[in-house]
């Protein structure tokens, strides 16, 4: 009310005192909406963290980038809403052959892309041409994602020596997309869901030359179909992105194929700091923001709902085994022993933390229920290192600032309390601080210069291989070159496991294995990631893979 | 080259050091000193100043807990959105990680005086040289190092602060202490070459010259102590400046990156930022620390400039 | 004058080229780099490599630097590692931000500041004088992002009369002609969207505008004693001419030139502020690139652009406070 009053006399007076000389310069341009800001009813606007990069999927990797991609878009298969399980979207079904390299696909009928072009099995195909096809090392390097999985390309540009996974692409009919692999891989069909892996419209496509990736300096150029004319099949459409106010704007697809959006727009507002995030919300300018710190939880859940996410992460320790003294089991057992994990996850854990005994998720296949705890004893730690001639240890445990990540909400406060357990059972801690882009990454993942480092990762999907296999599959300076090789080829045998209880009992096993005999990484935890929504804003189901859907949303 | 905003702020801070160099030695301290007793602001300001050396010098005696220790009192109730409150023993509570912060807070007085002293003391040395040597030589020398604070002078301090603190291949409170004193040498450079260039067609300097002293006896023993009064008061200002650009840094996370040492700068910057609205004490008491100690030290440093002003004398 | 302003020029073009060096020099020289931010957290070591190979990083910062002067001098500034957008696309969305916050906190800053001051010179020595001169230091005391997040705290979320961020509502639907939202309202006659956009700019620009503040404060205070004990006033009292008009008349215009000098002077500090109140308010501006690219991204085109803009901005401000000096007052000649 005082807000109103203000600015009115606030117009008044700017009106009054710089209009009268300058006006009549220039036509106003826009349409007949002349309200301020003020609810429309039917817009639903979300606080972002970050710019995207652009909107074609397959060129982006990271969160921001897909959450309007995951409106404006399609997957084959999707992810059940609230699940990491797998259920049709634009493909009705799907099922391999005996060897798992041979994919088929019902499509479903009657979709249409935003540009009223038919979706049908060739639309398919050319998606999947397209990628494996791209050229150019500007491109190619910038489809993280495509690499992940499908591991090379028809010509890999550079020194890139990838062997790739996808074959060819084959269209018997309208509805029937059958995709061939050169092998098998343990990722399908999950990886399918990735939303990188989004079908466009291919008349969209080849229109606004979206294979354009060009190099322009020191960075490279995306074209019209990433940057203005994102194509779909999903609930919105894109209807701009204004970035002088850092606005996203999606407009409803009436045309939808499932659950049609119950909102007119949505409109992804980006703001950079937490705080300020925060406050938009309390102010009733934002209907949702994502990941608010652990340390707002409560304060917000009085007024808001605070949903939890179903945790789909881990933050482990890592351990070098560069270091000779940490090739010994019997010292990195004692380092698990002397972490108090359960103090950790209640003094700094966000609501519903739970500590991690193993380096995936409950939910994933092949996690076994059996395998070696390590409960904080301070007595053990002390006499295994006894044992192993290692009282007097100093280690550097590395970690990262400007950081923040869901399964690391607060990297700082957790190496303070690790390195205080530590220092408990007489190790000398050397802590060494070091910025996110700025060298952490480069000292810890590709120099291997630490003893002891905390990282973290999210699924992408629901597959043992996503997680420990991503971890330990192969020789990485992460966790040093300590003989593990038997290690690798335990995951190499279970990610190539074809049947599904084979494959069970296999990454069970690996699972035991690593938490008793090899133990590259101590666990820590498992955190869910919280998204926050004002009161009237219903029908938002929470993800576990973040993979969220706005169409759903309703505002009463 | 002569960069527009050198020429503005040299004119401003020669005409300073001359003043300050004019009569030189002891009668102009001990006329300062008396002026400056009678200015009821600064003496304030060196109440202020006073207070907060002593809080440094003696913490280990003041503070009632080890800074760096986890107590389980404090741990036990500790939550990712809980800190716990003032308790027997713990008169303010609890840090983000289970230690004392009234502890934190007094130890972080050290920290504070620790990294403004040693911003000041690097920046003034450093701008004491370039200024002196630019000073007594003159020529191309002089020519040269002026260019050098003109192109210094060219950026913003607190963005050269924020890029030099960026360029550090590993972060730490170094990094921010050198960022931050490299801000002000330039200014200190100009100070003194202004004084000094003043001292040189002075009467005493002169006599001595005409004397047969040497150059450099000339430049040690008369120049540079006479020249060292507009440096020491633009010292006390500096230090309020350096301890706010530390503030500064951390608040856009370039700050010292140890979040286990105290400093008042750092708690504002991260954990009174952070846990603003669980508990806001967090950040109002360290902030309340930097402005009263900013506020003494430059209190203090306007009445010393007013007092060795000599508008002001009568 | 034309020769003054002809050799300032040519000085601006020596000092942005050693500068370009410095800042291109360092940049190169950090640790990390965009191509870490580009790849994001799933890449691998050689997928690295592959890029930094592609991008020409891998090349010495010599060969690296004449690449980029060849570019720079045919007017190609590069592009944004994060989005691709060309620099100078980035710039002409961020510059006119961060002008419009600094001229809004310099108004402020004058608006308040020159009445505070005069009102402390004419009762020197008494509370007015002392309450504006400690409050004033006081204000600059704060740290200013600190300040920022209390005004905050108190006006967007317990009385609620202004907006906690950005520069104009969420969804309002405004034309862009300059980038300058408050003069874009203005020139499209959408006078909703130029009232909106001043009514998210207060806050800021009164965080910011405490910067100057204290400095003009002090000097419209010494100013104004000093013309006060001048003969023409002296002379123009002793004629009989009213105090209002010896005010008005003589007094507080010759007082004012220093304060045009200060504003310049002050250019430095109002552009290193705005990076901590953009940080705080989420204003697009200048500043925020800065922090961004730094911290996240080492966006090194744009970041490189920002730091060159906000020097020219600061020594042609600076030039232009001189020429009017020179033409406000003809005793002032320029060198």
């Amino acid at each position: 009310m005082q807000a109103r009053r203000l600015k009115t006399a606030i117009a008044a007076t700017a009106v009054a005192a710089l209009a009268v000389g300058i006006a009549g310069c220039a036509e106003s341009d826009r349409g007949s909406s002349g309200d301020s800001g003020g609810k429309t009813g039917g817009t639903f606007v979300f606080a972002g963290s970050g710019d995207p990069k652009n909107f074609d999927p397959i060129f982006n990797d990271d969160g921001e980038s897909f959450r309007p991609a995951r409106q404006i878009f399609d997957t084959l298969i999707q992810n059940k809403p609230g699940t990491a399980d797998l259920v049709g979207a634009l493909a009705e079904s799907w099922e391999h052959d005996a060897t798992g390299k041979v994919w088929t696909f019902k499509l479903r009928q009657g979709v249409k892309f935003h540009d009223g072009t038919p979706f049908n099995a060739a639309a398919v195909c050319f998606n999947f041409d397209r990628w494996f096809t791209m050229k150019g090392a500007a491109a190619q390097s910038q489809m993280l994602y495509y690499g992940d999985v499908f591991e090379g390309f028809a010509k890999n540009e550079g020194d890139a020596t990838g062997e790739p996974v996808y074959k060819s692409c084959a269209a018997p009919d309208d509805n029937t997309a059958v995709i061939s692999m050169n092998r098998y891989k343990g990722a399908f069909p999950g990886a399918f869901a990735l939303t990188s892996f989004s079908i466009s419209s291919p008349d969209a496509l080849k229109k606004y030359d979206a294979d354009s990736v060009t190099q322009s300096g020191d960075s490279f150029t995306y074209n019209d179909y990433g940057n203005l004319h994102p194509t779909g099949t999903g609930p919105f459409t894109f209807g701009g992105w204004d970035k002088s106010k850092g606005e996203i704007t999606l407009n409803r697809n009436p045309d939808y194929w499932g659950e049609k959006a119950k909102v007119d727009k949505m409109i992804i507002k980006i703001i950079g700091e937490e705080t300020t995030r925060k406050q938009e919300l309390r102010a009733g300018t934002v209907q949702g923001i994502d990941f608010p710190a652990p340390a707002d939880a409560a304060a917000l859940a009085n007024d808001f709902n605070v949903i939890a996410r179903p945790a789909f992460n881990i933050l482990y320790l890592g351990i070098n085994q560069k270091n000779p003294k940490l090739r010994d089991l019997r010292v990195r057992q004692a380092i698990a022993y002397a972490l108090n994990r359960q103090q950790l996850v209640q003094t700094k854990g966000p609501a519903g933390t739970k500590v991690a005994d193993e380096l995936m998720p409950g939910t994933v296949l092949g996690y076994a229920p059996d395998v070696q705890k390590y409960e904080y004893s301070v007595d053990k730690a002390k006499q295994l290192l006894k044992e192993a001639g290692a009282e007097n240890l100093t280690l550097n445990f590395y970690y990262p600032t400007e950081v923040t990540r869901p399964y690391m909400p607060n990297p700082q406060e957790i190496f303070t309390a690790l390195a205080n357990d530590l220092q408990a059972v007489g190790i000398k801690v050397n802590g060494v601080p070091r910025p996110w882009n700025g060298g952490y990454k480069d000292d810890v993942q590709k120099l291997g210069k630490h003893d002891l480092h905390l990282l973290g990762w999210t699924g992408d999907y629901n597959d043992p291989g996503n997680f420990v296999g991503t971890f330990f599959g192969r020789e990485k300076a992460e966790f040093g070159d300590g003989a593990m090789t038997d290690m690798f080829a335990a995951i190499a045998g279970a990610d190539g496991t074809v049947d599904e209880a084979g494959k069970k009992t296999a990454w069970e096993q690996v699972n035991r294995d690593v938490a008793s005999k090899w133990l590259p990484a101590i666990p820590i935890w498992h955190a869910p990631p919280s998204i926050v929504v004002t009161k009237n804003v219903k029908g938002l189901i929470a993800s576990p893979l973040t993979d969220e859907r706005f169409n759903t949303v309703s505002l009463s | 080259m002569t960069n527009v905003l050198a020429e503005k702020k040299k004119a401003r801070l020669e005409q300073l050091a001359q003043a300050a160099a004019e009569p030189g030695g002891v009668g102009l301290w001990r006329e300062a000193l008396r002026r400056l007793r009678r200015n009821p602001a600064g003496m304030v300001g060196a109440v202020i100043v006073l207070a907060f050396l002593l809080l440094a010098v003696f913490a280990p005696l003041i503070a009632p807990h080890d800074p760096a220790q986890r107590f389980k009192e404090l741990t036990d109730n500790l939550r990712a959105d809980h800190i716990p409150g003032a308790m027997s023993g713990f008169p303010l509570g609890g840090d983000p990680n289970g230690r004392d912060f009234l502890s934190r807070l007094i130890y972080g007085s050290r920290q504070t005086l620790f990294v403004g002293v040693l911003a000041t003391l690097i920046g003034l040395t450093a701008g004491v040289t370039i200024g002196a040597l630019a000073g007594a030589l003159g020529g191309w020398v002089d020519m040269l190092l002026m260019r050098l604070t003109d192109v210094m002078l060219a950026l913003p301090s607190l963005l050269l602060a924020i890029s030099l603190v960026a360029l550090a291949s590993k972060s730490s409170q170094w990094t921010v202490i050198a960022a931050v004193a490299t801000v002000n040498v330039p200014i200190f450079a100009r100070l003194l070459r202004g004084a000094m260039l003043a001292q040189r067609e002075s009467d005493h300097v002169l006599a001595a010259r005409s004397l047969g002293v040497k150059q450099r006896a000339i430049v040690l023993r008369h120049m540079l102590p006479n020249s060292l009064t507009a440096v020491i008061v633009q010292a006390t200002l500096t230090f309020s400046v350096a301890i706010l650009d530390a503030a500064a840094l951390s608040f856009l996370g370039l700050g010292d990156p140890d979040i286990n040492r105290a400093e008042w700068g750092l708690m504002l910057g991260t954990d009174g930022q952070r846990y603003f609205e669980v508990r806001p004490e967090l950040a109002y008491y360290p902030a309340i620390a930097i402005v009263v100690v900013a506020l003494g030290f430059t209190l203090l440093g306007e009445a010393m400039r007013e007092s060795i002003d000599p508008k002001n004398r009568r | 004058m034309l020769r003054v302003i002809v050799r300032r020029l040519l000085q601006l073009a020596v000092t942005l080229f050693a500068l370009s060096i410095l800042v291109f020099v360092w940049l190169r020289s950090l640790p990390g780099g965009p191509v870490d931010a580009m790849l994001g957290d799933r890449a691998t070591p050689e997928r690295r490599a592959l890029l930094v190979k592609a991008l020409g990083y891998d090349q010495p910062i010599l060969v690296q630097y004449w690449r980029f002067l060849q570019r720079t001098l045919v007017g190609d500034f590069g592009a944004s590692t994060r989005s691709g957008d060309s620099v100078l696309s980035v710039l002409g969305r961020a510059f006119p931000a961060t002008i419009e916050l600094t001229v809004a906190a310099m108004i402020i800053a004058v608006g308040l500041g020159v009445p505070l001051g005069y009102l402390a010179a004419r009762y020197r020595g008494r509370m007015p004088d002392n309450l504006s001169v400690v409050g004033t230091l006081v204000g600059i005391s704060i740290p200013i992002f600190f300040l920022g997040y209390l005004l905050k705290d108190v006006f967007t979320q317990h009385l609620h009369w202004f907006p906690p961020s950005g520069r104009i509502s969420i969804g309002m639907d405004n034309t862009h002609v300059t980038g300058f939202f408050v003069l874009d309202g203005i020139l499209t006659r959408e006078w909703d969207a130029s009232a909106d956009a001043i009514w998210h700019l207060i806050l800021p620009a009164a965080t910011l505008a405490t910067i100057p503040l204290a400095v003009i404060v002090r000097i419209t205070r010494a100013s104004v004693l000093d013309v006060l004990n001048e003969d023409y006033v002296r002379t123009a009292e002793a004629k009989g001419l009213r105090a209002k008009v010896v005010r008005q008349r003589h007094v507080l215009r010759n007082a004012l030139l220093p304060v045009v000098t200060t504003i310049g002077l002050q250019t430095g500090a109002l552009l290193a502020g705005a990076v901590l109140t953009e940080k705080v308010f989420n204003w697009g501006g200048l500043g925020t690139e800065i922090t961004n690219s730094i911290s996240g991204s080492r966006d090194y085109p744009v970041l490189q652009a920002v730091l060159m803009l906000a020097a020219i901005v600061f020594i042609v401000v600076n030039l232009l406070v001189d020429l009017s000096y020179a033409v406000i007052d003809p005793r002032v000649r320029v060198r």
